[in-house]
């Protein structure tokens, strides 16, 4: 039965053809613009690091003055200072805690006649690489005694060991940065989480790029005044250079929560640690915050407000666009009200006359599903040459090739019940008489 | 026109007629709302900075090897006399942070030096005795820097000196409203006593609240070149690629190491073009909606009415017939679809309105100003006809005979 549905539909469909090509043209165009957003969207929106981003938490405290501040409303600022970031750190609350900086720094070649460059790069602790599951290539990360000692060792990414030593093993060896000797400890796999999820609110960039080029131990960096990459002072600075007693925050602080129960204690030592500042005149706001991975994506809102306008826009499109198509499949329809009837005269039933132009719905739905896709590729392609600093990223994936397919269908079978119910009423008899 | 006569031929295409107007009504809400923020998109983008964009540009040098204070000063000293004696280069100064730039540098400013008193976050520029000239800022109200009153960095930072400054208008406004600002103190670092008050200069790059685009404080001090970029004024326009060139010769001529790179100097019209990009694609994704919307609204329009035209041939020719002329068909048609068309422009002013509200819960969006409903509503009413405008002609060549031939 569904192969003469098939041949029917495809029947009518050829006998129509400006017709039925507007109808695939204006779903397709309608497909077409929210697989885009909606791949864009998907893509912003993504968790950049799935094995563990529910035991992954960014902790917040607040040194800002009283003035200004609502009780409940008032959101802790991004970063830490220096003091509670290694209060924190040493505490050893939780599994794994990391303090976190970006800054850059120039790198000496290896080789003779090349010029130094810049490259951007991490000042942290030792737990940064097993919290962040960070894969080594070579070699490991530095240890807490590293971090105590302020020594001068350093990770670097694979495309900077590429760059310097052509992708050899080189831990042990020694690069110059910023005129100081660095040991190399490890380096790493290609690494680049998207987006930079670490590093959030510390000055840079979120999305794109190939990830950090070094990574090396934060009281090394603090040594060499290798200021970090954005600073937020609350009060008057005296010397900014000296950055472990400014009242400047610059420090994103990461902590790893096995459980519900760990999650509930860490709460809680935030929380009192805060009482306790207010309680000695350090802080005069106690609110805490422990967000998770996704929930900190969330509050920095990392999906820029325009992606998220855009993909309402592509939804309403589509929706007119479906609208579009009842009206024009309903207009075909009714035309055909003659052969209707004589179909049903010869004795097709309600439901066989309503499976007919469902199936016709369909096709145009498919057809118009794959010329949708070949829109969606086009509006990529406008989006990859787009400034935004995600755009090199968006491409199709399989689950959104699938996606596409499902709305399609859906979207012309919603558009085709209308008309295919409205065929299926109409009565064999008077049609017959008329001619 | 017979309006009762459309009227209950409509009412026997109750659902293809509720379908239409339910499209036209869609589409007009969208494209109202995408035409707002288009509106808006373009007011951001064309946001005056209160200087000279046609005839800057700037340049960046970045110290490789490090060398005492002094004699980065000093090479700072011989930097400017060297840019100063290009052709075409008006002034040359330093700036602490370039408009349209990636960094803000800013400080907490209130109208009392006690811990707890309210401050608001104010960017700061700095720069020696030319910047002002260089940047072509207008003084409405005092003076400007004295020679002798500029310091160095440090002694600005360590907020010891009473350094003077000289803040925009808005700032001005908001200090001190109604009031000359010129002779009242400000405290940014330490106590600031205001000397000046420029027309305009806004933040080198959006920062906090939208109205404190326009705050902004100038500093006399005086930089070296690794605390900033070089400004320059360009005397005609045309120039600027050229001395662009000449100047980055100049620098990689003298000194010490140092990276000078194209990649570090640019014109502040490309800057602002850069700057404002996103926005400029956003606007144009919105302009392509919005066309998309009306030609998919025009060819549902277009794909029932020519419907329509075919199923009721008989009766057009009966009409034509009994006396009905070619314009008479063709009007009918036409009222056919104004009458539509209104019926989904009214509907769709309520749903305009309604996603405007929607829009301004959800992102900062003012409310959509009235004039959008009328252009929306012309716009639909125009796309409607020049839709039905096809199937309307063909309806009206339809020959009387058609009434009299049994099919």
């Amino acid at each position: 039965m569904f192969g003469y549905y098939l041949d029917l539909a495809l029947r009518s469909l050829k006998r129509h053809r400006v017709l039925t090509g507007l109808m695939v043209l204006s779903l397709a165009l309608g497909i077409g613009a929210c697989i885009t957003t909606t791949t864009v969207l998907r893509l912003l929106s993504g968790d950049p690091l799935p094995q563990k981003s529910d035991r992954l938490f960014y902790a917040q405290v607040d040194p800002n003055a009283k003035e200004g501040y609502i009780a409940g409303q008032t959101e802790p600022p991004a970063t830490m200072t220096y003091v509670d970031a290694m209060f924190l750190l040493h505490a050893h609350r939780a599994k794994r805690q990391a303090a976190v900086a970006l800054t850059s720094g120039k790198i000496a070649p290896q080789r003779a006649n090349e010029r130094p460059f810049y490259s951007d790069g991490v000042q942290t602790t030792a737990d940064f690489f097993g919290l962040f599951d960070a894969p080594f290539e070579y070699g490991s990360g530095w240890t807490a005694a590293d971090d105590e000692g302020g020594s001068r060792v350093i990770v670097i990414a694979g495309f900077l060991n590429q760059k310097l030593f052509g992708g050899a093993n080189s831990v042990g060896k020694t690069i110059r940065m910023n005129d100081h000797d660095f040991r190399i400890v490890g380096v790493l796999k290609p690494w680049s989480p998207q987006p930079r999820f670490y590093a959030l609110d510390l000055g840079g960039h979120d999305y794109g790029g190939d990830g950090d080029a070094m990574f090396l131990p934060l009281k090394t960096a603090m040594d060499l005044k290798m200021g970090p990459q954005d600073i937020e002072c609350y009060n008057a600075v005296t010397d900014v250079d000296n950055l472990a007693a400014a009242p400047c925050m610059w420090l994103g602080m990461w902590v790893e929560l096995p459980d519900q129960a760990a999650v509930a204690d860490y709460r809680t030592f935030l929380a009192n640690y805060a009482k306790q500042q207010v309680a000695q005149g350090r802080f005069s706001r106690d609110e805490t915050a422990l967000l998770d991975l996704m929930g900190w994506l969330r509050d920095q809102q990392v999906v820029p407000d325009d992606v998220r306008l855009q993909a309402g826009l592509a939804y309403g499109f589509l929706l007119i666009c479906v609208l579009n198509t009842v009206g024009l499949l309903l207009a075909k329809c009714l035309r055909r009200s003659r052969e209707i009837g004589v179909r049903r005269a010869l004795g097709a039933t309600r439901g066989a006359i309503f499976g007919q132009f469902m199936v016709e719905a369909g096709i145009v739905g498919l057809v118009g599903g794959l010329l949708g896709l070949g829109f969606a590729e086009l509006g990529l392609f406008g989006i990859r040459h787009q400034p935004a600093e995600y755009a090199s990223l968006a491409h199709l994936d399989l689950s959104m090739f699938l996606f596409t397919f499902v709305v399609a269908l859906v979207a012309s079978l919603i558009a085709g019940l209308l008309p295919a119910w409205r065929a299926c009423a109409v009565a064999p008899a008077p049609q017959l008489k008329a001619s | 026109m017979h309006f009762r006569h459309i009227l209950s031929a409509l009412g026997r295409h109750r659902i293809a007629v509720c379908l239409l107007v339910l499209e036209i009504a869609f589409s007009c809400a969208v494209v109202c709302n995408a035409l707002f923020l288009i509106g808006a998109r373009l007011d951001r983008m064309h946001r005056l900075t209160g200087v000279d964009e046609a005839h800057l540009v700037e340049v960046g040098v970045r110290s490789v090897a490090p060398g005492s204070p002094e004699a980065i000063m000093a090479q700072t000293r011989t930097d400017l006399a060297a840019l100063g004696t290009i052709p075409d280069v008006a002034s040359v100064s330093i700036i602490n942070q370039t408009l349209f730039g990636d960094s803000f540098s800013g400080s907490g400013v209130g109208l009392s030096d006690a811990p707890n008193a309210p401050t608001i976050t104010v960017t700061q520029y700095f720069g020696n005795a030319q910047l002002a000239g260089t940047l072509g800022l207008k003084l409405v109200d005092g003076r400007w820097f004295k020679p002798d009153e500029f310091v160095s960095d440090e002694q600005l930072e360590g907020g010891g000196a009473t350094v003077p400054v000289i803040i925009t208008r808005a700032l001005a406004e908001h200090f001190f409203p109604g009031q000359s600002a010129a002779g009242k103190v400000i405290y940014a670092f330490g106590t600031n006593r205001v000397v000046g008050v420029v027309d305009r200069l806004v933040q080198p790059k959006d920062y906090g609240p939208a109205e404190s685009y326009e705050y902004a404080m100038l500093f006399p001090v005086n930089l070296s070149y690794a605390q900033g970029a070089y400004l320059l004024r360009v005397k005609d326009a045309s120039q600027r690629d050229a001395v662009i060139r000449t100047a980055l010769q100049a620098l990689k001529g003298d000194g010490p190491l140092r990276l000078v790179s194209p990649k570090n100097a640019r014109t502040l019209e490309a800057a602002r073009a850069k700057y404002y990009r996103n926005d400029r694609a956003m606007a144009w994704m919105l302009v392509g909606v919005c066309l998309l919307l009306l030609i998919v609204t025009a060819v549902g329009i277009g794909g029932l009415a020519s419907f329509w035209v075919a199923q009721r041939r008989r009766q057009i020719g009966i009409r034509r017939a009994v006396g009905a002329t070619r314009s008479d068909i063709l009007r009918y048609f036409q009222t056919e679809n104004f009458l539509i068309a209104t019926l989904g422009i009214v509907l769709g002013m309520v749903l305009a309105y309604g996603l405007n509200l929607v829009l301004m819960l959800h992102y900062e969006l003012g409310r959509l100003p009235g004039w959008y409903f009328p252009v929306g509503a012309v716009t639909l009413w125009i796309i409607g006809q020049l839709a039905v405008l096809g199937p309307a002609l063909r309806a009206s060549h339809v020959p009387p005979v058609v009434a009299t031939r049994s099919v």
